[in-house]
């Protein structure tokens, strides 16, 4: 059975960069080629020398998969595939495709731009990179070359988002990328069918945690949203410019809608317009409700929200503004947090995951004085809150794709290592018993090859219609008995021995004095050199060979002694 | 229909049957069950002729065929215990064949066919006594999904014929839930609920633990985990299922709601108990602390358990499934399962007030809908109160009437609750001014419910002051009727409320009692006397008399055989006069009133037309008279027609009476008609018209027959083979002589009746503003209307506008129009279409409402229809005629001339 092997780059035990390299029947794929929030070195890409130290990396990799558009699952592309080279296909699904090189961009403008860092990728190498993109439908077989295929399923998680399944030959592999069994106001939940891979590679950030119905998120948020508004404050709330965002703002525009409300709400721009563009076309993407209703309106037209400009932070009076990036560690939300954060009044709400060492980390870990660049030091008196909006599974919800999916192994990566511990614990305890309908499976049979045509049939039929007798196997064997009596009474022991110990079998005792179990024959003779001696003859035919070997090392035994 | 023709039919296909062509054969097969479906035909002439080519066949699709072919032999034939036994054998016989089409029609000729137990034992000829749930059962593992789900259809067949199933499917039908196809897991679903609901009390062993629980709690497990399924149809199924499972023990039900939430390994409260917990500190109103959703305490990690955990969160799951059909089947479930246990309704109560904020429309619907029919075992807490009021601002209509509907049967805990409701009303109120009928309804009940609640309210709602008199407020203003309302409907049942009003406060209820007076009660005010409502006050508590009343004047009638025809048209004046009078009295009875009226009065009709002179005298001479007869057979037709649709809870034994009055006014129609018309051509076709209805009375009341002895229509069908072949003259005759001796036969009353009625609101036929409009284009007309007691609105009831050039037009409004705000009750909403070429000047045309009829639908149908030629919507859906329910409504309007 040939292996599969996985070498995380990154994302193994962690958050980040997540980079994982399946070699799977003599084909390897690379999954994910993400970034690291948390790094602002080397470290913040893979380390992709592990690869290969001086080929080019075309030569080993058959293609590259992005699960969807979030920097720590492709920020790394342009570097891979035009600083390292790669010239090979990269598949991704069609929203992943138009949304990332914006998100990619953005992230450039920021190292680049503000941070001033040389020696990154530039817009053009970003460009060159997405001419190396094969897009993909969800459920449509995409063969890479003759014995690799793929396939995508949808994950949720955000618009584009996809699991993918590895398939060589019987081999298969799936992958997660990040995926969310529960709809939200935008997105459906992640679905997959019983494919039954070998190995099922699944994001744990949720390991050990159940969560609340969404339902009662989005009230909590609405209500703190609203008392802060209504208190004069003013709300920040730091996003990923897609994904959270669009459902956040969606919820936030039909409240505004419901409860007439006059605040404005605004968005942080660049990104915002064209991605909410790619928003309103794959409406396909989506979830129930909006594919729906969008005939009627697209509910990514919003009526509420406006364009944010850096002017407006300093406005008096309330304002709710959605700026980037999600985790605070740079940009406009850092920006914006600044101004507002001496004001107790101001509150800011996370809605997502912060890795360790962000500002957000810091801040939602209870930190009150944070140490700025240049030595500065900021109190934060604003209200901090956090709001679990992040779509990824909890622990139900991956007990429910590993479920649906009946893998034969699971590996967690994408997480925290004590976390998987408990949930490895889990896996191993609910799944254990697993049906296993694709074991295979013994099938006695004649495979007819006539006219170039195969027939599968019994033997009996296939005898019958080749019109040839049946060829019959017969095994024997001898087993010596030291046993002083007659051949006749020899044979009434063995029988009565037989007839005691193999009770599910029909034992029979011949007028000819042998014994029969089933269709195996016994037959006892004196040894011609010592009388003291009997010589059981034990034959059967080749079908009972299982009978007929037990038989044999029974006998072996030797008759119990108080038998007569 | 002539048998013998079908037979020859069935010859002409037995001689193709030797057809080469498969398809011709499949054809020929179809056909032959088809023609064993027809009324008429014995179908075991052909059994064994079929079974035959059944042996001989090769062709798996004209196999599977047959045997669909046998399957309608045999229900057909359900008494004959051999035939059934012979298919059941044929159809074992074939299950092992290679297709799964065969396969599939096998299992469901056994489900269909399959003996009950009890034939079983009584045959016993030797024959070897087959456990059809064996022989189904093991096909629960075929290695095709469509077979397995087959037995499983087979199975439920089997039970619906009411055969016990055997305990042991349950277990085979749990490992079926695992199954990799979606119909298979579905159709398990439902075999593990009819289990359950067999053996509920029975114990099964937990695995892998000694513990054993009741199997219904068990199923309850099973079926709970299906509602996170992989497929929505699955969920639905699960999730409409687990509605109906109320032996279930209250911890299972309960944990349905539980999700068991952690965080990093530490338990975490939902925000359901942190609100709760905040309310019962008193903390309510204060805002949010910090971190107040810590997670608490370590869980110990052994202990927790993600997917076998079975019932744990099922309708969480369920409520916020990405599919909107099943989060209304979990609403659904909830309502039914709540309605059964008061804890439960309390415990759900968070769960279906969130689900108000639902992003579907329909699922907000159906979950304020729910929580009124749950209303009575919850109380609303304030926090909850305040998510159900905010709602009202929901830009759709239904959501907003049907809260008012909730809002009227809910009880509030806190005075503060009370004025909560009030202000959001109000607010509610100026923003969709068209709520307004709805709103003071809603403030009726919200009054008389919480008389104590609204009690320390008054001072401020009426804005009165111990010192300063204040202005009077505007007695127009919708909304000061409303606070008006809730109060007057609170100071009924708490008389120290009156001495807070002031005095126009006194003067305004005069009015509104006045001018509203179904929502302003009457008053114990102190120096003023009850004016007229003493008289209905003191009615209401005795009702005994007046039914006793409707009794005797009804059992009076019942001697009406013996009294002289002059009496008898007295005695029925007078008791119709009674029972009219009866109706305007007594609302509760005025249903049984009307209606045992309306039959009385068909009855008088009938014995003054009868009593003519007409009859002694020769036909010619007496024109003018029989048009007076005519005319009374018209209008008891009419009135029959009445009595038959637009009464909702007629029966049956009515039915027949009913139709039978009508076959009366149908006999003098043609009694009345032979006499004036000349020439035998005419007659001819009418009579023969007037024996097929005959033949259809007797067709569809074959089982009453026997309550009408001596009646008009048992002679007549006595004397039916003598009709058939004399001459219509002679036929005639024979008629008129049954019909003058015909008795009067007993209205027997059904127990709950009501007339079907309809009202108007909107056009409210007031404005002197005409609808303008170019002609030949259309004009959109609102009409919103209530409807009471109307059976099948979406298909009985029409709009009709008739235009002044006396043009009707009638419109069939949508199903969707109709919308079912409680039981009994329905309302319209809906637009007309007007257009019209251009007048000179304005007009007025009108509108109302119809009720259209369809007496045919009576009939049983062909099983032709059945077989999917016709849809059976198509029949359905001809109007016979149509009666007027509404008063009509004017509305003017000025189609000018199309500008150049």
């Amino acid at each position: 059975m040939p292996e599969i092997r996985v070498t995380p780059l990154g994302a193994g035990q962690d958050v980040g960069r997540s980079c994982i390299l399946v070699s799977i029947g003599g084909k390897n794929v690379m999954l994910d080629c993400g970034m690291h929030m948390g790094f602002n070195d080397d470290r913040r890409f893979p380390d992709f020398s592990y690869i290969t130290r001086n080929g080019r990396l075309t030569d080993f990799l058959d293609c590259v998969i992005i699960s969807h558009f979030h920097l720590d699952h492709c920020g790394a592309l342009p570097y891979f595939s035009e600083m390292v080279g790669y010239d090979g296909p990269i598949y991704m699904t069609h929203p992943t495709q138009a949304i990332c090189p914006i998100l990619l961009e953005d992230y450039r403008k920021i190292a680049v731009d503000k941070k001033g860092e040389a020696n990154f990728f530039t817009s053009q190498m970003i460009k060159d990179c997405m001419k190396k993109v094969v897009a993909v439908h969800l459920h449509q077989t995409v063969q890479v070359d003759d014995e690799l295929e793929i396939k995508a399923y949808y994950a949720g998680h955000v618009l584009g988002a996809a699991m993918f399944q590895i398939k060589v030959g019987s081999e298969s592999v799936v992958y997660t990328g990040d995926y969310n069994m529960t709809p939200d106001r935008h997105l459906g939940a992640a679905w997959i069918d019983k494919c039954r891979p070998n190995l099922l590679i699944t994001e744990s950030t949720y390991a050990t945690t159940i969560r609340d119905s969404k339902r009662c998120r989005e009230r909590d948020f609405l209500k703190k949203v609203h008392e802060a508004v209504e208190r004069g404050g003013k709300v920040l709330i730091p996003v990923f410019a897609l994904g959270r965002a669009q459902e956040l703002c969606i919820l936030l525009e039909t409240f505004w809608e419901r409860m007439n409300l006059k605040a404005p709400i605004y968005f942080s721009t660049g990104l915002t317009e064209k991605a909410n563009h790619y928003y309103k076309l794959f409406i396909t993407w989506t979830n129930q409700k909006i594919r729906k209703t969008f005939v009627q309106r697209n509910m990514f037209e919003f009526k509420h929200i406006k364009a944010f400009d850096r002017a407006f932070a300093d406005n008096p009076g309330p304002m709710v503004v959605f700026a980037t990036p999600g985790m605070l560690h740079a940009g406009q939300s850092l920006q914006i947090f600044r101004k507002w954060a001496g004001n107790e009044k101001n509150m800011v709400i996370m809605p997502g995951y912060c890795v360790q060492g962000t500002v957000g980390h810091k801040i939602l870990s209870g930190q009150r004085k944070l140490e700025m660049e240049g030595r500065q030091v900021l109190e934060v008196k604003m209200q901090v809150e956090y709001m679990s909006f992040s779509a990824h599974a909890d622990a139900k919800g991956i007990m429910q794709l590993v479920g649906q999916a009946e893998p034969e192994n699971v590996l967690l990566v994408h997480g925290e290592a004590k976390k998987m511990e408990f949930l490895k614990q889990k896996i191993e305890q609910e799944f254990r018993l697993l049906p296993d309908a694709k074991k295979p499976r013994l099938l006695h049979g004649t495979l007819i090859m006539k006219d170039s045509n195969f027939r599968l049939v019994s033997s009996e039929q296939a005898l019958k219609e080749l019109g040839l007798a049946e060829h019959q196997l017969r095994f024997t064997c001898r087993v010596h008995l030291h046993d002083p009596r007659k051949e006749q009474e020899t044979a009434l022991r063995v029988y009565s021995h037989l007839k005691s110990v193999l009770k599910d079998h029909c034992v029979q005792h011949l007028p000819d004095g042998s014994v029969t179990v089933e269709s195996i024959l016994i037959q006892a003779a004196a040894h011609s050199e010592d009388p003291g001696t009997k010589v059981l003859l034990v034959s059967w035919t080749y079908q009972d060979e299982e009978l007929g070997s037990y038989l044999t090392s029974l006998l072996k035994k030797g008759l119990p002694q108080g038998a007569t | 229909m002539a048998a013998h023709l079908k037979k020859r039919v069935y010859e002409e296909f037995t001689k193709v049957v030797q057809e080469n062509d498969p398809s011709v054969r499949l054809k020929i097969a179809s056909l032959l069950g088809l023609l064993s479906k027809t009324a008429g035909f014995s179908p075991d002439c052909i059994m064994d002729d079929a079974i035959n080519i059944l042996q001989n066949e090769k062709s798996h699709q004209v196999l599977a065929q047959l045997l669909d072919t046998l399957l309608a032999i045999g229900t057909k034939l359900p008494e004959n215990q051999a035939i059934q036994n012979r298919l059941v054998d044929v159809a074992c016989k074939h299950l092992t064949d290679t297709s799964h089409g065969v396969r599939n029609k096998c299992l469901q000729l056994l489900g269909n066919l399959g003996s009950l137990e009890k034939s079983v034992t009584k045959d016993g000829e030797g024959l070897a006594v087959r456990d059809v749930q064996k022989i189904i059962g093991d096909y629960f593992s075929d290695q095709d999904p469509r077979v397995r789900t087959a037995a499983i259809k087979a199975m439920l067949q089997l039970h619906e014929r009411g055969l016990k199933l055997h305990q042991t499917i349950y277990n085979q039908a749990c490992k079926l839930l695992s199954d990799d196809y979606e119909q298979v897991r579905s159709a398990a679903v439902q075999l593990i609920w009819v289990v359950s609901q067999l053996y509920p009390e029975s114990i099964v062993p937990i695995p892998s633990s000694n513990e054993e629980i009741r199997l219904v709690d068990d199923a309850f497990g099973k079926i709970c985990h299906m509602v996170s399924d992989g497929s929505w149809v699955v969920r639905v199924q699960a999730a409409k299922l687990l509605g109906s499972m109320e032996q279930v023990s209250s911890h299972f039900l309960e944990q349905t709601l539980d999700k068991k939430l952690m965080s990093d390994l530490r338990r975490k409260r939902t925000a359901h108990e942190r609100a709760k917990e905040l309310y019962s500190s008193g903390e309510f109103s204060s805002g949010r602390k910090w971190g107040d959703d810590a997670p608490k305490e370590e869980i110990d990690t052994g202990a927790v358990n993600l997917i076998e955990s079975g019932a744990c969160g099922a309708f969480v799951h369920g409520l916020e499934d990405e599919m909107y059909e099943v989060r209304i089947a979990a609403v659904e479930a909830l309502c039914m399962l709540a309605q059964s246990s008061p804890s439960f309704a309390e415990k759900c109560l968070d769960f279906l007030v969130d689900m108000f904020n639902d992003e579907i429309e329909e699922v907000r619907l159906q979950s304020i809908h729910t929580m009124r029919k749950i209303s009575n075992n919850i109380t609303l807490r304030e926090d909850q109160l305040d998510t159900v009021l905010a709602v009202l601002e929901d830009s759709s209509r239904d959501i907003r009437e049907a809260l008012h509907e909730l809002l009227c049967c809910t009880n509030v805990s806190t005075k503060e609750g009370i004025h909560l409701a009030l202000v959001e009303l109000l607010k509610n109120l100026t923003k969709y001014p068209t709520d307004r009928d709805s709103i003071w309804k809603c403030l009726k009940f919200l009054g008389s419910r919480h008389p104590t609640l609204v009690l320390p309210l008054v001072p401020e709602l009426l804005s009165t002051h111990p010192f300063f008199d204040t202005a009077e407020p505007d007695m127009d203003d919708p909304a000061y009727i409303a606070v008006l309302v809730l109060i007057f409907n609170a100071a009924k049942t708490c008389p120290t409320m009156p001495a807070l009003f002031s005095d126009h406060t006194f003067r305004h209820y005069a009015y509104l009692r006045d001018s509203l007076s179904h929502l302003v009660p009457a008053l114990r005010l102190p120096g003023r006397k009850l004016v007229s409502s003493t008289l209905s006050a003191n009615i209401t508590p005795h009702e005994d008399p007046s039914h006793q009343f409707l009794q005797q004047s009804l059992e009076r009638v019942y001697s009406l055989q013996h009294l002289d025809p002059q009496g008898a048209q007295e005695l029925l004046e007078l008791t119709i006069r009674d029972l009219q009078r009866l109706g305007e009295l007594q609302s509760e009875l005025a249903g049984v009133a009307d209606f045992s009226a309306t039959y009385l009065r068909c009855q008088l009709l009938l014995i003054k037309a009868l009593q003519e002179k007409l009859w002694n005298v020769a036909a010619p001479l007496y024109l003018k008279q029989s048009d007076l007869a005519s005319a009374a057979a018209k209008q008891i037709m009419e009135e029959t027609y009445k009595m038959e649709f637009m009464y909702s809870g007629v029966e049956n034994k009515q039915v027949v009476i009913i139709h039978h009055m009508r076959l009366q006014a149908k006999a003098l129609q043609l009694i009345v008609t032979a006499r004036t018309t000349r020439g035998v051509d005419p007659l001819f076709g009418m009579c023969e018209k007037f024996l097929q209805e005959v033949d259809f009375f007797q067709r569809c009341f074959i089982a009453d027959l026997p309550h009408l002895q001596d009646s008009f229509v048992d002679k007549l069908l006595d004397l039916m083979p003598r009709l058939m072949t004399s001459k219509p003259v002679e036929v005639v005759k024979i008629v008129q002589t049954m019909l003058r001796q015909s008795t009067f036969l007993h209205l027997p009353l059904p127990e709950q009746i009501h007339k079907a009625s309809a009202t108007i609101i909107e056009p409210a036929g007031e404005s002197d503003n005409p609808l303008r409009f170019t002609s030949g284009l259309v004009v959109a007309l609102d009409v919103d209307a209530t409807l009471e007691h109307v059976q099948d609105p979406q298909n009985t009831v029409k709009v009709q506008v008739l235009y002044p050039d006396g043009q009707a037009q009638m419109i069939h409004p949508k199903p969707a129009d109709f919308r079912n705000p409680g039981p009994g009750r329905h309302r319209l909403i809906t637009q007309v279409y007007l257009s019209h070429t251009a007048w000179t000047e304005p007009c007025q045309v009108e509108v109302r409402l119809l009720l259209a009829y369809n007496s045919n639908s009576r009939l049983p149908k062909s099983p032709w229809v059945e077989g999917g030629e016709v849809s059976p919507q198509v029949e359905t859906s001809v109007i016979e005629g149509t009666i007027p329910f509404s008063k009509s409504v004017k509305v003017y309007i000025m189609p000018k001339p199309a500008r150049r």
